[in-house]
Formats: C-alpha cells, structure tokens, sequence
C-alpha cells in the first residue's frame, strides 16, 4: 500500500527559513539520566552566556520568536513556574501559564486528555509539574512538543538539579570533587534524586543525612548523624515536605525534634561552607533564620541561576544543536 | 464444580510430539478424539473422517489451567466478561479457570454465584469455576456462608484483591472451611507495611521516588498463614508469591506436613523492578515485581515444587485507568494469552526450566490444588488438549480479552498455541 508520493504535493519545495529547524535526537528533559556530562557543560556555559545577557537594560533576547511554551501546574509553585515564564520570555517565546485549579482538571479531565488538548496549539515546548511520578513521561509519549519535566511526583526535577550545579560552579568555580551534604527529607525529595544524579555525573560526592525513615536506601552513603556535614563544602537543606507525608506515618516524631536534630544552624557550619535550599524555606524548622539570611546562604544565587538555566534549556530543545549562544547573544 | 461447554467434537490430531509428563508420554503419535473423549493414541490412525489437525513439527500436551482469573463480571464488564476472558483463556492454551471474587458486587452469597454460573454455562468458550470471598464484602470482618457458597458450586474461597488482615478471622475461616470442604486462597499483604506503596521496596523504588511495597508485606502474613494452616491441618493456598521470605515460609510449611500451596505468577518469573524504571503503568502489579535474587527464588521454588502452580493473576483494566501517571494507575496485567509464550520464552529457552516442570505447572499443579480433573493424555480421558508450535515466533498485537494491559505488548515471544481442546470441544484454533 506505501506508493511512492509522485503527486504534485511530493514536488512542491517549501522555502527554507520559515521551516521548523530539525529537531535534535533528544527531544525531551525528563530526567537526569537523559543527560550526559557534556549535555550539562554545555546547559551551563549556554545558561552563562544568557546570564550576561541578563545584565544589560533590555533584557530580552529575539531567539525563539514565535515558539510556544506551555506552562502546565498540577501542583503549586512559585519559584519554578515563574522561573520558566520569565525564561521563554527573556528568549521571546509566546508563553501561556496553566495552573490545574481552574481548569478542566477541576472538571475531571485525564492528564492524557489535557495533554492532546494542549497539543492542538501545536506547543514546541510544554513545561509540566505533576504530583505523580511518570507524568511527564506519560504526556512526552502523546505529544510532539519537546516536553521538560519541572517536577514529577518524588521522581524527578532535572532543570532545579541544573541550576543547583550551577550555583555550585559560580560558587567554587568547579564542580569536581565537591563534597554535598544533603540534610532532611530525602524520602519525598525529586530535588535530593536528581541532585544526587546530577552530582556523581560531574564527579561531586554527596551523603544525605536525616532521619532514618526519611533516607532511601541505596541513593548514596547515608547517616542520621547532623556531624557528617563538617566535611561538606555545601550543605544542601531540603524542605520537610508535609503534604506529601501520609498521615500517621510518624517519619519523625515531631518537627521539634526534627529541628533539635538535625536543624541548621550557625552552630553547626564551619567558615567557608555554603548553604542552599530548593526552597519554599521552613524558617525555623529546617533551617535556623539566622543562616537563611547570611552571606553563606546561596539561596537568592539559586533562584537567579533558575532563570538562566531554564532559558539554556528551552534555547537547547529549540535549536538543533549547540549553535553559537554567543552570536545570539551579542547580535541582541 | 466448573461451569461450561461440553463438547463431543471429533477431532484427530495428528504427527505432533505427544508429551504429557505425569502421563509419562512422549512420542510423536496421533491422537483421535470422539466424541470430546480421547479413543486412540497411536501411529498412522484411521481418520474416521474426523476433522483431521496436522500437527507435525507442534507438540501436544495437557492443556492449561489457570487458578487465578479476574473475570471482572459482573460490574465491570466493559474490562472483561465471561465469554471475552474465557476466550482469552482458550487463546492462551486453558481448559478451565477459577474467577477470583473481587468483583462489584462480591462473589459473597448464593445467588450471586448460581447467576454467574447460570451464565457461564451458556458464554464460556472453557469451562469457568468460581472462587466466592471468604469474608462478606471482602471486608475481613464476618465470615461468608461457605457451607452453602460450596453447596452453590464455589470452587474454594478467596478474599483476593485485599488481606484477611485479622490472625482471628483468619483462623475461624480455616477452622470453618472444614465444613465447606474447599481450600482457601489468600492474597498475603500487611496493610500498615504497605500503605501507599507502587513498587517494592528497594533500590529502584528509592532512586524513582516510588512508594516502596517490602516483601516483608507478604512474608510476615505469608508466615502466619502458614503457622495457621498447621494449627488447623486445614488447606491453605498462597497466592501470587513474589518475595524470597515468603519461599522460605512455604519451605517450612512443607517441612512441618501443613497442607500448604502455592503460586506464582509469570510476570513475578520473568521480570524483575528494573523493568519498573521505565514508569510504565503495566509494569505496575500487588505484590510488586521484586529483585533478581526473589526471581531467582520463585523459579527454584517452582523447579523443586514448592510452588506448584503458576497462575496469571489476570487482571483485565481499561486504557482510561492504565494511561495515567504510574502512581495513579490501578495495579495488575493480563496473562491468561501470553502466559505459556512467556514463560517458554524467558524461561525454558534460557536453560532456566524444563519445558516438562513448566508443563505440569501450568496443568496438573493447579488441577490437585483445587480437586479439578487432571488434564491429561490417555485414552478413555476428556480431551483437554493444548497444541504447542515451540518454533514459531510471534509479535503480541491483539487480545481476545477486552483489556490489552500487558507487559508484553509488542513484545517478540516464543511458543505459539496452535489449538485448544477444552472438554472436549474445539475451543481455539
């Protein structure tokens, strides 16, 4: 049944330019594991060229005029969703931000629905946060847009493990044979699994510390002693995450003890280490205010390497290949 | 106790490798069956102008009996009902299943069995027997009538789908079971252990941030049902077991002379959680898939027969519950078309069991569990009778059963079955 196309449309030449560039073999960001070392280098020095960008008056680079990027939250965020806002626009991309309460989900709609739903926009990207692990997997396999996983139940957070490498490099200007503590709820952390990930790709060491029933077996060296961070040069603070802790599953007996335990204080840091947290920061419980807002704190560095990273991303998806950032960047 | 088709077709099937291990036959005869009972076995036998079956280069063996089935009938039926499921099960090679209880409402009283075994006799492609719950409404608190569920043609009692979490209830459905003369079926889970859990509990499901499910789930239950069943001398079938831990239990069960069985399914022998890192919704069953080392353990434990029985679990779910994020979608895959192709594929190919020991897995093993007629090849028996084409290699693509949840889907197997004889008629071809 395949006959050859010899018809008058198989003749008819589209004209170059206007055409959709080829996409490259990796469509999509869904996890970590998608990518190798040199995919992250070159994330990073595209996300550094875009920072540079970022400090002059107009901010805004032509890059992905035209493109669409869809914005999809089934779960609440500040930090990430408006991080890739910003980001599509800063490359000029038409944007469109879904949040899941307001929408045909609160009518019952199957994410497999939403996603052919949205895909009739003909998105190029479609960015989704989901409580479910797998759904950024899932709508990949049901769309043509490049799909970016910002967060997929206790799964995956590729792009915040980027930006998290990210911050680390501009702070210790490398990456190899940094040394990362990573302290508090790992269990129902999608941050602590792709930093982990992230971490031994680029040749970093990590040990998680917490409670016991908060630390899955296998991921890296564990322990429930708060002393093991004195050897870290960062110590990475992960939020106690509430709701997604089954009730009565008594994880730690109360968040008093927690914070007894293994709360970061000034007490417990050594000169010369540095503090980050994903965010949205428990003042109090996992992290001691007096280190929040100190000079070792990279918090508000992370949030601005959010925004570079995610346009280093979306520019990665978009054009086929590692074309010269650069050129971009100083043609705007 | 079995609901369904009676046959009296007349059928020779002739120069396939004949091979019924516990028959101890094997040789490359014909086989004539009259009138759905099998009259001769022997070389270049007069056709009678019967349907004659060239079987040359296939292989005929008892066919297949699958303990463990969700018809899901009556109350979700646009997933199964009893004719698509028993379709599904002369496809894949079975002359008679048991249906597990777990249905909308509970297989829980009389009239709801005598309907559906009303109904089988009339849409079932192979003869269906009916599991009935153990406990009312599967709630594991009261037990069923099971004097008067067997008196209505219950096949043994299962809560399936769910623990009889209660070591007390338990114990008084085993002490009762006596009255009613069947076995008891259970599906081992410890709620508190596995709350919330998607895959079992190791290094897999903590690199993918999935609830873990502990083969300490099963095996604590596993052991006291076990420890129950000694107690009480009362049959005691374990379903589905997926754990190493729980081997050893059934290990000591048979040491200590209880009257203890067992299953295993073929997704537990052929597939470990590695498979579970593609996040694929029909990798997703209760108990888990487990580690290579309790793999490992299954396959030994149905090589010596301490599981006696495999069973597919089939459990049919619509495209609507299994096309959604991994932790949203509902646990279970069909079997029942795959089953033999699998398990030849991924375990008689690799060296890993005699193709005789999987043939009587899938056969005589249930049979004696649940006192069903042993399938066999003899003369004067029923013809139940699988044709085996070991050479062929096929693409699963479509499926009798109304649901196409599998894990093989797309997949390249090995061993195709040619024809289904089931009591004596025709069921596949």
């Amino acid at each position: 049944m395949t006959e050859p196309r010899t018809g008058a449309a198989a003749g008819l030449q589209l004209v170059g330019g206007d055409l959709v560039p080829p996409r490259s073999e990796r469509r999509h960001l869904l996890a970590v594991a998608d990518l190798t070392r040199d995919d992250v280098e070159r994330l990073l020095a595209t996300a550094r060229s875009f920072a540079r960008s970022q400090e002059r008056a107009n901010k805004k680079l032509p890059t992905l005029r035209g493109r669409l990027v869809l914005n999809v939250f089934y779960e609440s965020s500040t930090r990430t969703s408006s991080s890739f806002e910003l980001a599509a626009k800063r490359l000029s991309a038409d944007t469109l931000t879904l949040k899941a309460s307001g929408s045909s989900v609160d009518k019952g709609e199957s994410l497999k629905d939403t996603a052919l739903t949205l895909s009739a926009y003909d998105p190029d990207v479609i960015v989704l946060r989901h409580p479910e692990a797998g759904a950024a997997g899932l709508v990949a396999r049901l769309t043509d847009a490049c799909v970016v996983n910002a967060g997929d139940g206790k799964h995956q957070h590729p792009t915040q493990a980027l930006l998290d490498l990210y911050t680390m490099r501009e702070a210790f200007g490398g990456l190899e044979g940094l040394h990362v503590a990573i302290v508090g709820d790992v269990l129902h952390s999608r941050v602590a699994r792709s930093l982990v990930q992230a971490l031994e790709l680029m040749g970093a060491e990590a040990i998680l510390v917490g409670p016991p029933a908060l630390l899955p077996e296998g991921l890296a060296p564990a322990t429930h002693d708060i002393a093991a961070i004195a050897g870290a040069d960062v110590v990475y603070v992960l939020r106690m995450q509430r709701e997604r802790m089954l009730a009565g599953a008594n994880f730690v007996p109360s968040l008093a003890e927690y914070t007894r335990l293994w709360g970061v204080t000034p007490e417990r840091l050594r000169p010369g280490q540095r503090v980050m947290h994903p965010g949205p920061m428990n003042r109090g419980v996992e992290i001691d205010p007096r280190v929040a807002d100190s000079d070792a704190a990279l918090v508000g560095d992370q949030v601005r390497a959010g925004l570079v990273v995610r346009m280093a991303v979306l520019y990665d998806l978009l054009t086929s290949g590692p074309v010269a950032v650069e050129a971009a960047v100083e043609v705007a | 106790m079995l609901a369904g088709p009676e046959g009296r077709d007349d059928v020779v099937v002739r120069g396939a490798r004949v091979l019924d291990p516990v028959e101890g036959v094997d040789a490359t005869v014909d086989v004539r069956v009259d009138g759905g009972v099998i009259a001769q076995i022997g070389v270049r036998l007069d056709t009678n102008e019967h349907r004659v079956v060239d079987a040359a280069g296939c292989t005929l063996v008892p066919a297949f009996v699958d303990p463990h089935v969700h018809l899901r009938t009556p109350g979700r039926e646009d997933e199964e009902t009893i004719e698509s499921g028993t379709a599904a099960a002369a496809a894949g090679g079975y002359c008679a299943i048991l249906a597990v209880p777990n249905t909308d409402p509970v297989v829980d009283d009389a009239g709801v069995l005598r309907g559906l075994r009303a109904r089988a006799v009339t849409e079932a492609r192979v003869p269906v027997g009916f599991l009935a719950a153990i406990t009312k409404g599967q709630q594991g608190d009261e037990l069923t009538e099971m004097a008067a569920l067997a008196d209505a043609g219950a096949a043994g009692f299962t809560d399936d789908g769910r623990p009889v979490v209660s070591a007390g209830v338990m114990r008084r459905a085993l002490q009762y079971s006596a009255v009613a003369d069947r076995p008891l079926a259970v599906h081992c889970e410890e709620p508190t252990l596995t709350r919330g859990g998607h895959a079992h509990a190791g290094a897999v499901a903590a690199e993918l941030g999935l609830g873990g499910w502990p083969s300490l789930g099963e095996s604590l239950i596993v052991g006291r049902d076990v420890d129950l069943a000694a107690d009480t001398g009362r049959p005691l079938h374990v379903m589905h077991v997926s754990a190493c831990e729980s081997v050893e239990h059934l290990r000591r069960a048979h040491a200590l002379g209880a009257p203890v069985t067992a299953e295993a399914t073929p997704h537990h022998l052929c597939l470990t959680d590695d498979a579970v890192r593609t996040l694929d919704p029909n990798l997703k069953m209760n108990p888990p898939l487990r580690t290579a080392a309790d793999r490992a353990a299954l396959i030994d434990a149905v090589r010596d027969g301490t599981i006696a029985a495999i069973a597919t679990d089939h459990a049919p779910h619509s495209p609507e519950e299994k096309e959604v994020p991994f932790e949203a979608a509902p646990f279970g895959v069909i079997g029942l078309e795959t089953a033999f192709a699998s398990l030849y594929t991924h375990l008689v190919e690799p060296g890993l069991l005699r193709l005789e020991t999987l043939l009587e897995r899938m056969s005589a093993g249930p049979a004696a569990i649940f006192g069903l007629d042993r399938p066999r090849i003899a003369v004067g028996a029923r013809a139940n009778l699988t044709l085996l084409d070991l050479d062929a290699t096929w693409r699963v693509t479509r499926f009798e059963s109304r649901s196409s949840n599998s894990w093989l889907l797309g997949k390249r197997l090995r061993g195709r079955v040619a024809l289904t004889i089931a009591n004596g008629r025709v069921a596949h071809r």
